[in-house]
This record gives structure tokens, C-alpha cells and sequence, in this order.
């Protein structure tokens, strides 16, 4: 950067041409080049996100054109049930899914790091679901948990009459059948993550706690995690924003029922918008969706870029 | 193992007491620490491949075969019946062409949406890197924190916008809206390959007096091979495999086929044909399973460059 732009800027001071001059002309191919980006920030990533939060206010039904009702949206949205019934699974949901990929996909990776054969075959089996979409993940675990033909009936058939898998149909169930498929499709990633973090611990750690004769598990819980601090925070970060955007899956897997016992916040949003009419209702809960990214988001940041020039 | 062969290649096999052992002590392959290591990776490996078996399994079976309900059996006779009805007579809602329009409107979506993404991404990072200007990094950091916003944010804006521009419920519109929630990620993988190469290249280019244009294509593009593999498996997959961007952009003759396939499946009226709606699952997976198995290791490589580096 330094280099382009310090000798220009210093013949500015010299030479000083108008302001207006220097933010226009100083390297304007790149400028234009950049145009692209600079319209889809401003537009689409500012833009619009104002846009929706300036028009939750408002009492917009069928078009955006309602006039400013103040937060009567969102006191509709909170007493809501189908919205509080989202929110709640949103949260179950993100919990256990959080926590299971992280502990799933760090046991698989400390597995996989122990100088296995056949390492790059299990990888390939960990992390292919990853290349599909949650649309075939959701559709495949619909046919494997189909009560009547899947893996409950299969069991029956074979004798065991008992047994009893019907999380889909079971309304206190179903979002236990979303973390089945869910993990099935992401924590080969995480795995991935995690395998890329222990394989940057210097072996010298290693040697050194052996030496000390820290048995291995201690080494991981106390030395090797806590230097895997980046990998662990991106892997929070990634898996987080994925879990908030929760959508694909729901409408594949179970639609949202049985009745509204596995509805989503972004998959409200979606129906209030496009089927239900009701715009202002939507943008209302669309705006609580970015509220919570955002408090995600904060303690990221703040951790990542609060001690500056540390890491870019 | 590898060890032991090492060792053998050293010492030629002379046995006697007075040559000491040289290396490390060969270890035995079934310490009780590996059978644990090994049945724990296999029972999840089970865990991974038992979608897939089923999948092509039921896919392949006839519906009484299916009613008899085993899910784990092999099919009897395979045929790919089903695959052929999948493929150009299932019904999706409104129409019964099968997945055939579906599969080509994808095409029509990702391969436009993929070229004109990465190229956009290349030349910001190029900008953002060689070309520096007031204001750049701060478009930078709000590109990168807009990329974790949750797109039903976006949604109801772009609706608008697009509709003005007379192009909502257009493949336009699909593939203006993938550029633009491609951009963040390949902005920031493009730029962070390109702070990686010798700036000297591009120094000695400037002094030599190319411009903006002519060094990206001459010197950057040639240079940044790897990276454009990375971005192309990144967006290729994740551009196949989209619902909500087609399901409200596209319009109804354009859905991709993610959204027809969820069409077949859970909108379909009468008795559910599950070899049938196997067989367009299947059919769904296998562009992205391809490249994930064609690509091997660079996928892993693009996965993790989009996120360790983030």
C-alpha cells in the first residue's frame, strides 16, 4: 500500500490540489475496478440492512409503505407463540449443535492426529456431507427416520417391536432429529478446523510435556487447546453465524412441524414476508436475527481486532 | 510399519545378539490403544457413509420392495427406474417434467453466478492489496462483517431493488444476488493470497509503467492459479447447493434444483414414491459430491482457507 500511495500523498502536501481532487483522482482505475464493492457494501450490506431495520417500525402489511408504529411490531412478535416457539428452539438447538460439533469435531481430529493409517480415508468420509446441501442432508435423514419404513420399522420388522425412533413425528423430539442431520453435515468441518489447529502446535510442545511426564489428555485439555485459541474462536464464529441462519434444513427435514415444534427465526421471517403478508412482522423479526449476530458478533471483534495490528 | 521396512532397508536382516536393534522399538499393530482409536473412527465413519448407502440403496430398489421395510437390505434386482422417473417425469408441485429443468437451471444459475463472482472478488483483492485508497480498508472490514449478517436481513430490500431493475424472478436477479453474498468471503481469500506474493513484481511492473489493467492480467491472474481453485470449488458448491437465494429470486420457472427437488419430495401429492425421491436426492448430490471427490485435498484446502483466515 505504502508504496503507491506514500509519494503521491507526500506531493499532495507539496502541491496540494483540492480535496475533492485527491479522494476522486488518487488511483482512480482502482477506484472503478473497486466500484463493484463499494455498491454492494454501500448498497446492499448498509443499505439495506437499514432499510429493514428503519421499516420494522413501521406498520407495512402487503408493500412496505406502513407508517411509523414505533416497537408495536416487535411487541406483536414477542407475544407471539410461533415466534417465541422459534426463538427457543433456535437457542436448544444452537446450544447442543455448538457443543457437539466442537467436542465431536475436536475428539475426531485428535483422533485422526494420532499417526492413524487410512488417515486421508476417514477424512474423506468425515467431510463429504459438508459438500452437500442441507436440502439433500434434510431430505436423506426424512427417509432414514420415516417412521413407518425407515430405521424404526426396519427394527420392527427384524423383531425388535419396541423399538422406537420417531423423533420426526414426536413434537419434543424433532429438534433432536435436526441435530442428527445437522452434525451429520458439519462436524467434519469442524474436524477439519480443529486437525489444521493441532497440526500447527509446535512438536517441541509435545516433546517438552512428555519429558515432564504430563499424561497425554492433560496436555490437550491444558496446553494444546488453550494455544488452539484462533482455531477455536473462528470455529465458534462460523458455526455460530451458520446456526442463526438455520433455514434449509428445517424446510427439508420437517418443515417446521409436527405443528410449529421445530420452527425457526429465519424460516418466520421468510413466511411472514412472502406468504403471510405481513411485512412489517417480518422485517421486525429479520431485525432480532441481526441483534443477535451482532451480540455474537461483539466479543468476536473485540477479542480478534481489540489488540490492534496483533493479527489481519 | 513404514518403521520396520526403514530398518530393514538400513540393516540388512544380519540376526544375531551382537547387532543392537537400531530405531525406534517396533510397536505391534493392535496395541488396545489403537483398537480404540481405530472402532471409535469406524463407528463414526459408519455414522457419515449410512445416508449415502441408504440413499442409493432405496434408490435403486422397486416400492413393494420398499414397503417390505428394511432399510439396511441391498436391493434384489437395482434398477434405475426410479432415476430415469427422477429425472424427467416426477412431479414437483405444479409440473411433472422431474428434475431435468431443475438440473439445467442450476447450471444456468452456477456457472454465470461463479465467473462473474470470482472475478469481482479477484479484482478487489487486487485493489485492496496493490491500490490502496482512502477509504478501502473500511470497505474491506464492513464487507467482512456483512458477510455474517443473516441474509433474511437482506432479503426483503434486494426484493425491491431487483423488482425496480425489472429483473426479480429472473436468473439476473439469482445471479446478482450470489456475486453478491459471494463477494465477502472470495474478496478476502483473493485478498489475502495476493499480500502473499513478493510485492516486488508489482513494484517493478509499476515502474515499468503498466497500469492498474495490465498488471492484474499479466502479472497477478498468471500467478494466482491455486487460489482461483479454491475459489472456484468454494463457489461451485456452495452455488449448487442454495435454496433460499433461488427459492425467492429465481421464480418459478427458473427454481434450481434444490428447490425442485424439495418440491418432489415434500409437496408432492399421493402416495410418496421414496425410491423416486431417493433417486432425486441422489441426483442433486452428485455435482457437489464430484467436485468434493475430483477436488480431494484442494477442497479441504478452500474450506479451510475460507475460515481459518477469517
Amino acid at each position: 500500500m505504502a508504496d503507491t500511495a506514500l509519494p503521491l500523498e507526500a506531493g499532495a502536501k507539496v502541491n496540494r490540489p483540492s480535496l475533492l481532487k485527491r479522494i476522486i483522482l488518487h488511483n482512480l482505475p482502482a477506484k472503478i475496478a473497486a466500484l463493484p464493492m463499494m455498491v454492494t457494501v454501500l448498497v446492499v450490506f448498509v443499505g439495506c440492512t437499514l432499510w429493514t431495520i428503519y421499516y420494522s417500525f413501521t406498520n407495512s402489511k402487503l408493500l412496505p409503505t406502513g407508517k411509523f408504529v414505533g416497537i408495536e411490531q416487535y411487541e406483536r412478535l414477542f407475544a407471539t407463540s410461533r415466534w417465541n416457539v422459534s426463538v427457543t428452539n433456535l437457542i436448544t438447538y444452537g446450544v447442543l449443535s455448538l457443543i457437539f460439533t466442537l467436542v465431536v469435531g475436536f475428539i475426531l481430529a485428535v483422533l485422526i492426529d494420532q499417526k492413524i493409517r487410512f488417515e486421508s480415508a476417514f477424512r474423506t468420509i468425515m467431510l463429504y456431507p459438508f459438500a452437500l446441501s442441507f436440502i439433500v442432508t434434510g431430505l436423506v435423514w426424512q427417509w432414514i427416520i420415516n417412521p413407518t419404513l425407515g430405521l424404526q420399522g426396519t427394527m420392527r420388522n427384524l423383531g425388535w417391536e419396541n423399538f422406537t425412533f420417531d423423533w420426526i413425528a414426536n413434537p419434543r423430539m424433532v429438534l433432536y432429529a435436526l441435530l442428527i442431520a445437522g452434525l451429520w453435515q458439519g462436524t467434519g468441518f469442524c474436524m477439519v478446523l480443529m486437525l489444521a489447529g493441532l497440526r500447527g502446535v509446535d512438536e517441541e510442545i509435545w516433546k517438552a510435556a512428555r519429558i515432564d511426564g504430563i499424561p497425554t489428555w492433560r496436555t490437550y485439555v491444558s496446553i494444546v487447546v488453550p494455544m488452539m485459541r484462533g482455531v477455536m474462536v473462528t470455529a465458534v464464529v462460523i458455526i455460530g453465524s451458520g446456526i442463526v441462519r438455520l433455514y434449509d434444513l428445517v424446510v427439508a427435514l420437517t418443515n417446521g412441524g409436527p405443528g410449529i415444534s421445530s420452527e425457526v427465526p429465519a424460516k418466520y421471517v421468510y413466511n411472514y414476508m412472502f406468504s403471510g403478508g405481513n411485512i412489517g412482522q417480518g422485517l421486525a423479526a429479520a431485525t432480532m436475527m441481526l441483534l443477535s449476530v451482532i451480540i455474537i458478533l461483539i466479543p468476536w471483534a473485540y477479542l480478534e481486532f481489540g489488540g490492534k495490528g496483533r493479527r489481519t | 510399519m513404514s518403521q520396520i521396512s526403514t530398518m530393514a532397508g538400513v540393516t540388512p536382516a544380519p540376526t544375531g545378539a551382537a547387532v543392537e536393534p537400531r530405531g525406534p522399538r517396533p510397536k505391534p499393530f493392535f496395541t488396545p490403544r489403537k483398537i480404540i482409536i481405530y472402532s471409535i473412527l469406524v463407528m463414526f465413519s459408519l455414522y457419515y457413509l449410512f445416508p449415502l448407502y441408504v440413499m442409493f440403496t432405496t434408490s435403486l430398489k422397486t416400492m413393494p420392495e420398499i414397503r417390505f421395510g428394511n432399510i439396511f437390505s441391498l436391493p434384489t434386482a437395482p434398477s434405475f427406474d426410479a432415476w430415469v422417473k427422477a429425472w424427467t417425469s416426477a412431479c414437483t408441485g405444479l409440473t411433472c417434467e422431474g428434475l431435468a429443468p431443475g438440473f439445467w437451471n442450476s447450471v444456468k444459475i452456477t456457472i454465470p453466478s461463479t465467473i462473474i463472482s470470482i472475478f469481482i472478488a479477484a479484482v478487489n483483492g487486487y485493489a485492496l492489496i496493490n491500490w490502496r485508497f482512502k477509504g478501502s480498508e473500511i470497505f474491506f472490514a464492513i464487507l467482512i462483517f456483512g458477510s455474517f449478517i443473516p441474509y433474511q436481513v437482506f432479503l426483503y430490500p434486494l426484493v425491491m431493488i431487483t423488482r425496480e431493475m425489472g429483473i426479480f424472478g429472473s436468473l439476473q436477479a439469482v445471479i446478482i444476488v450470489h456475486t453478491v453474498f459471494g463477494m465477502p468471503i472470495l474478496t478476502l481469500l483473493f485478498r489475502n493470497y495476493f499480500a502473499s506474493l513478493p510485492q516486488e513484481l508489482f513494484k517493478a511492473a509499476r515502474v515499468d509503467g503498466a497500469g492498474f489493467w495490465r498488471i492484474f492480467f499479466e502479472i497477478m491472474l498468471p500467478m494466482s492459479l491455486p487460489i482461483f481453485v479454491v475459489a472456484l470449488i468454494l463457489q461451485v458448491t456452495g452455488i449448487w447447493n442454495d435454496f433460499l437465494f433461488g427459492v425467492v429470486f429465481a421464480g418459478t420457472q427458473n427454481y434450481p434444483m434444490t428447490v425442485q427437488l424439495n418440491n418432489i419430495v415434500n409437496s408432492a401429492q399421493g402416495t410418496p414414491e421414496y425410491n423416486v425421491n431417493m433417486a432425486a436426492t441422489v441426483l442433486t448430490g452428485l455435482v457437489p459430491l464430484a467436485v468434493y471427490f475430483v477436488s480431494g485435498k484442494w477442497f479441504v484446502r478452500g474450506v479451510a482457507a475460507g475460515a481459518v483466515k477469517g
